[in-house]
């Protein structure tokens, strides 16, 4: 089992790629603990000479640790570290949220597509599986590197930190991490971004804030995307804002639609004033 | 008749588990139990014990783990390592809210709740958010 990755096993793990590069292997250190082999099936803890003084006993001796550790530390150190990096260089780093398909890459492309001659950008992408997202991000001549997580979920700070180091961001940019679509699980794992973004477009329902509010809660940023589709769905968009307000009152709301542009400039002015 | 009825039942509801549990194991509490072996095998290894006889956690209403989810995955996280034989206790932490309106404590399920009071969406949540490997008996 690896512990980084959560992969099943060693075949599974997060796997970081450029665009035309050839596919690695993990490049993590896997921290296993295969093959132990234990044996002792009855195994005997002598409770009787637990309150011995005697200090030679401590094979079996049975000790109580205070541990009082927060079980998501390593993330959230490791995002720490990656934070302090984003700052010191000036990289303003967005960490985009969603469900599978609401967008995002879209979004991105309509994005670097419109602003890439006035400030250099960046883009991780994450996904289970394929090097699609990070093909389309490479046509557009922009820096971009693929993790694919394989079975995980989400991606963690320590996949960001090394797909960093693979992607030499220059200062004074913007870092674009296009999260596993998935609304659940990327809530938990901070990535060291200066601001998280979730994305819900209009042919979603207008409770899903509500369904599924950690994502909400823990976002700084709403796009609501597909705002040109509106006139043949029975979205109520003030609803929707309204759950999102419940879960999270300091949001601030973009809508949007990368399709045809329209409420693009807003959001475009904001990422400029962000740098 | 009952009898067939409930065989069947119990069938069906096997098969579920079954289908599901691919999909259960790309859930985050993967993440989460692996994190705990994590810290379980760093504190196993300082104190010089061999292994965990028992782990308590702490987690908080809040905080976004479903503690069934984390109990499936739970033997496939632990295996070979320190808490293979480890017996699991989990303190559940009651969430608590403040509101920032009127000040008001109450008591909070989901993260959405609103302040009983006043219905302010403002609060600061003080308890719920716990996600924390508390003890660790160890030999």
């Amino acid at each position: 089992m690896c512990g980084t990755c959560g992969c099943g096993n060693e075949t599974n793990g997060p796997i970081i790629t450029k665009p035309g590069e050839h596919v690695h292997s993990h490049s993590h250190d896997h921290d296993h603990h295969h093959g132990h082999g234990h044996s002792h099936e009855h195994h005997h803890h002598h409770h009787d000479i637990e309150h011995d003084d005697h200090a030679h006993h401590h094979h079996h001796h049975h000790k109580v640790l205070e541990v009082e550790q927060d079980i998501l530390q390593h993330n959230n150190l490791l995002a720490a570290r990656n934070r302090g990096y984003f700052e010191a260089k000036n990289i303003f780093c967005l960490n985009l949220v969603s469900s599978p398909g609401s967008g995002k890459t879209t979004i991105l492309e309509r994005t670097l597509t419109d602003l890439k001659d006035k400030i250099p950008f960046y883009v991780i992408e994450g996904d289970q599986q394929t090097m699609h997202d990070a093909n389309r991000i490479d046509a557009l001549h922009i820096p971009v590197v693929q993790i694919n997580t394989g079975k995980g979920c989400h991606l963690e700070s320590d996949m960001v930190y090394d797909a960093v180091k693979k992607l030499d961001v220059k200062d004074n940019s913007i870092l674009m991490i296009e999260n596993v679509g998935n609304l659940v699980c990327p809530s938990m794992f901070d990535l060291g971004e200066s601001k998280r973004v979730v994305i819900i477009s209009t042919t979603e329902g207008e409770d899903k804030p509500i369904k599924y509010p950690d994502m909400f809660h823990t976002a700084d940023i709403c796009i609501i995307n597909k705002m040109d589709l509106l006139p043949y769905l029975k979205m109520d968009i003030e609803k929707l804002k309204n759950y999102a307000l419940q879960v999270n009152p300091k949001l601030k709301f973009f809508e949007i639609s990368a399709t045809d542009g329209k409420g693009m400039e807003e959001w475009y002015n904001w990422l400029l004033s962000n740098i | 008749m009952q009898i067939k009825h409930d065989i069947y039942h119990t069938m069906l509801y096997r098969i579920n588990l079954i289908l599901n549990s691919e999909k259960s194991v790309r859930m985050h509490e993967l993440s989460i139990a692996l994190g705990i072996v994590k810290i379980a095998e760093a504190e196993t290894a300082k104190a010089n014990a061999k292994e965990v006889e028992r782990i308590e956690l702490e987690i908080g209403e809040l905080a976004g783990v479903e503690i069934d989810s984390l109990d499936f995955v739970w033997d496939t996280a632990v295996k070979d390592s320190v808490l293979e034989k480890a017996e699991k206790h989990i303190n559940i932490i009651k969430g608590i809210g403040k509101c920032i309106d009127c000040y008001t404590e109450f008591e909070m399920h989901y993260i959405y709740d609103t302040c009983p009071n006043c219905n302010s969406n403002l609060k600061s949540i003080l308890k719920g958010k716990e996600l924390r490997v508390k003890t660790l008996d160890v030999i």
